[in-house]
């Protein structure tokens, strides 16, 4: 088993900035734009880009959060369910640009969960994706418009995102068995 | 943490842990049934069947619609009168029900243990929607809810049951689970309607209501069936009301923050007035409004436990 | 055929006989008693190595069912469930439909179960017509016809006068009157002993005072009567006081209790088990407690199992529906047998209340081995374990409390009448 570290807390510090950049470019400002994190990580990430866009463009980005779990396809076929937490998206979504920010795409599974979960809040003007770490092997069509950094992995790979937030020092580790 | 059990039977067997599980869970689905769209796919394909041997249209409904706002399939059956003056027995019913791959069974009957009988026998999840004399589980995790939300906690509560406790399915529900999670609870009635040793749950016992009430955080009034009458527990009941029920005044023996509960319906003017029914204190619509996210919360966790 | 039970340990203790010996049956009666009585070819051997071999049990208490309720038990499989239970005599209680209350429905029982039965089967008659609790029954017909009792078991007399003129009436016969000690005021509509369990349980309670104040008021008529008062299935510490202090001031009174309410309480009940569900009901541990110390103590004579069959439908109902009752005929020895083990009794004193006591009571020859007595014995292997398996129990009721207990001392012989009706 190895284990490596693949994005210190300046690595991650740089790509969250470049995301923040990219997305007030491709949305031409922050009219219309709101920030939804998915839990857990994505809501801190979707937190920090928040900040940071305030920063460059002097204007406040909502964040919404969304816990996913009632919209799985894997619950009635997994033993034992997650705990169900707190959704909330304190804003009207119709006509909005989300942008729906998470740690890693993986299968896009969760991604596809959570687009079916928002649309049940309102129908937005578009959805777009942004992740901090895309690890391939896509399950569905799916892709995101925002990569911190693209991580070739084995199917086994785990990916750990560690966020200070949660207490440790951001850093991300690829564990390989 | 999950639930690890295929049924809801009663509090009692339920661990601290276990409750505060499902009350954490009915917090998020008290979110969703704030939401526009009150509906999410959690429960999609699974079929819940209420199984009705008495007329309750408020319990049966929140069901009704918890199952609904999870995506599952409804269907009630309402057996009028006892199955057994038609030759069939519950058990007979029961696997019927079965044989048409129901996931859920929800049953209420007035014979305490009955759902047991259903649990034992059947593959299903059976959730206890009250029986007889004995639980009415979710009642009281609502209640429990309600409580929690309102004062941030239970623990150290001082909780006065009052009415007919000991024909009271509700009440023993409720004196299982607010002792679990550390409240105080009084009880409240006169000795007929007190059952038989209940101190060694945990409770104290009062006669006179005054007493019971004083420097209560919440008070819960259950419904007296007007059936009771004429049975000797007491002679009228209009004295019942005299001695029992909760006005302003005695009302005002409580905290002065105190809540006032009832499980529904309520027969105003007998055992609460309809001041104090319809008063700031009350949250009686609450208890309502959470009832749903509370059972919801039950379907979702019992789904989880593997066996269905 | 003789037959001749070898090297048992016969335990007689009408005669105050506990000794290995070898005993010899010849033309339906005890031939002999002694030791290393020769092999003959006319004579069967049974091993009786490390048995016990006691008079044949007498059950004071038990239901049939039949005539009405044949689907619950008949006279052939209850009288077999005897046999198997090691049990030579029963008693059958007259609440079957009809009701026992007259000559031709004796005479029915008694002629089917000299066709089809088993063991000796004598019917209790009924106090009141119909088991109605208004018209006291011709007993002297009852008498006439094979009645050895009666009683209105199940649906106890309320009217003290009523119960007063049956006493009276009885006594000329001298038919005991077997009491089931019950208000059923106080019980109401309760299914299970009133107290901490049926509170926790949501069940209806029966309280104590129901068995009670009924006790009280029959010992004070069998004092104003002088009448045999025999008292059913005692099941409370209250009522075992009040028998203890009749006795002391010489009133005509006996007692019975059963096997469930030496070892079983209120606790069972939990989970909604309806094989739990008898009136009396299970009480607390106090009440077993004081019900033991009344049987070592002599207060209460005699065990009785008040063996009570249902059909399985009607036990698989909700606690609230279900029929009262157990079934007790198969598992009556083994439970006597663990009070034996737990120093309640001794050997002697549960062969003594089995046998010798219930025969005295009902007034019949029976009970002992003297010589020249009927040869109805009973061979028990003390040491023997089995586990209760109620499909396997020759009664059609398999409502027993104790499924799935593992039982130790199984009966190996029931004879009656020197014919071995019964081999374990
Ligand atoms: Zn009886
Ligand atoms: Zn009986």
């Amino acid at each position: 088993m190895s284990e490596k570290v693949i994005m210190d807390p300046l690595g991650i510090g740089r790509a969250l900035s470049r995301i923040s950049h990219e997305i007030i470019e491709r949305n031409k400002g922050t009219e219309g734009l709101v920030l939804v994190g998915i839990r857990t990580c994505g809501i801190h990430l979707a937190r920090r880009i928040s900040e940071k866009i305030k920063e460059i463009e002097k204007s406040e980005v909502p964040v919404g959060i969304l816990d996913i779990t009632l919209y799985r396809d894997d619950l009635l076929t997994k033993k034992g369910h997650p705990a169900v937490r707190k959704t909330d998206i304190p804003f009207d979504l119709v006509g909005t640009v989300v942008v729906l920010v998470d740690d890693v795409l993986y299968t896009g599974r969760t991604i596809r969960a959570a687009m079916d979960e928002l649309m049940d809040f309102g129908r937005p003007a578009m959805i777009q994706l942004a992740v901090l770490i895309d690890r391939g092997h896509r399950e569905l069509p799916i892709r995101a418009d925002y990569v911190g950094k693209g991580v070739p992995t084995s199917k086994t790979a785990v990916i750990k995102v560690l966020l200070s937030e949660e207490g440790t020092e951001d850093r991300v580790i690829l564990r390989e068995d | 943490m999950e639930l690890k059990r295929k049924d809801l039977l009663d509090i009692k067997g339920l661990d601290q842990e276990e409750i505060q599980l499902i009350l954490d869970t009915a917090e998020s689905f008290k979110e969703v049934t704030g939401r526009e769209i009150k509906k999410v796919p959690t429960l999609r394909g699974k079929t819940v069947v209420n199984l009705f041997f008495e007329p309750s249209t408020r319990t049966r409904t929140s069901f009704e619609i918890a199952a609904k706002r999870l995506s599952a399939d409804v269907i009630n059956f309402s057996v009028s009168g006892s199955s057994v003056s038609k030759g069939e027995t519950l058990l007979d019913t029961a696997r019927n029900i079965e044989a048409m791959r129901a996931d859920f069974i929800i049953i209420r009957h007035p014979a305490s243990g009955a759902p047991h009988i259903l649990a034992r026998n059947l593959r299903s999840s059976v959730i206890n929607a009250g029986d007889g004399l004995h639980e009415h589980p979710t009642q009281a995790l609502l209640d429990m809810f309600t409580i929690r939300e309102r004062k941030g906690k239970i623990e150290g509560l001082t909780v006065a049951i009052i009415g007919d406790i000991a024909h009271s399915r509700v009440a023993r529900s409720n004196i299982y689970g607010l002792t679990r999670m550390g409240a105080r609870v009084r009880v409240a009635g006169p000795p007929a309607l007190i059952p038989a040793e209940v101190e060694t749950l945990g409770v104290s016992v009062f006669y006179d209501m005054e007493e019971a009430l004083s420097g209560a955080d919440v008070i819960m009034v259950l419904r007296i069936q007007l059936e009771r009458q004429g049975k000797n527990y007491f002679p009228t009941l209009r004295e019942f009301a005299r001695l029992y029920c909760l006005t302003q005044e005695r009302a005002g023996h409580a905290k002065g923050d105190a809540m006032i509960m009832h499980p529904g319906p309520v027969n105003r003017g007998i055992e609460i007035s309809p001041e104090v029914a319809d008063g700031l204190s009350s949250v009686i619509l609450e208890q309502v409004t959470n009832g749903v996210a509370v059972r919801m919360a039950v379907l979702y966790l019992l789904s989880g436990s593997g066996e269905i | 055929m003789n037959l001749l039970i070898k090297n048992g340990r016969i335990v007689d203790p009408v005669n105050h006989v506990d000794q290995v010996a070898d005993l010899l049956i010849a033309d339906g009666k005890v031939r002999q008693i002694a030791q290393e009585i020769p092999v003959t070819p006319d004579a069967e051997a049974i091993d009786a190595t490390g048995q016990w071999v006691v008079p044949g049990l007498i059950d004071v208490h038990t239901h049939l069912r039949e005539p009405g309720f044949e689907y619950k038990e008949t006279i052939r499989t209850g009288t077999m469930a005897a046999a198997a239970g090691g049990f030579t005599t029963i008693c059958c209680m007259p609440n079957t439909k009809p009701v026992n209350d007259s000559q031709a429905v004796t005479e029915f029982i008694l002629r089917k179960a000299a066709t089809e039965g088993m063991v000796n089967v004598l019917p209790v008659g009924a106090i009141t017509k119909g088991c109605q609790g208004e018209e006291i029954t011709e007993m002297g017909d009852l008498r006439e016809a094979g009645c050895i009792a009666v009683s209105d078991d199940g649906r106890p007399v309320m009217n003290s006068a009523v119960m007063r003129r049956a006493m009276e009436y009885a006594s000329m016969f001298h038919l005991p009157v077997i009491s089931h000690c019950e208000d059923t005021n106080l019980a109401e509509e309760g299914v299970m002993n009133e107290g901490r369990v049926s509170t926790e349980l949501g069940l209806r309670g029966i309280p104590n005072a129901s068995e009670d104040v009924m006790a009280a008021r029959d010992i004070e008529l069998a004092a104003l009567t002088n009448a045999h008062l025999h008292i059913a299935h005692v099941s409370t510490q209250g009522s075992v006081e009040l028998i203890r202090r009749a006795k002391e001031e010489g009133i005509r009174v006996t007692a019975e209790t059963c096997p469930h309410y030496l070892v079983l309480t209120d606790e069972a009940v939990t989970g909604y088990n309806t094989n739990t569900k008898i009136k009396p009901p299970l009480r607390t541990l106090k009440d077993v407690e004081a019900v033991r110390k009344g049987l070592r103590e002599g207060v209460i004579d005699v065990i009785a199992t008040d063996h009570a069959p249902h059909a399985q439908v009607e036990k698989e109902m909700e606690f609230d529906s279900a029929p009262f009752g157990i079934t007790g005929l198969e598992t009556a020895v083994a439970i006597a047998l663990q009070l034996v083990d737990e120093g309640v009794l001794t050997v002697n004193e549960m062969v003594l209340k089995m046998s010798g006591k219930p025969a005295k009571l009902l007034n019949i020859d029976r009970g002992h081995l003297s010589v020249g007595a009927v040869a109805d014995i009973t061979v028990i292997d003390p040491r023997a374990t089995w586990v209760v398996d109620p499909p396997q129990l020759k009664s059609r009721g398999k409502n027993t409390p104790f499924e799935g207990w593992k039982m130790k001392g199984r009966v190996t012989h029931t004879i009656v009448g020197g014919k071995v009706v019964y081999k374990g």
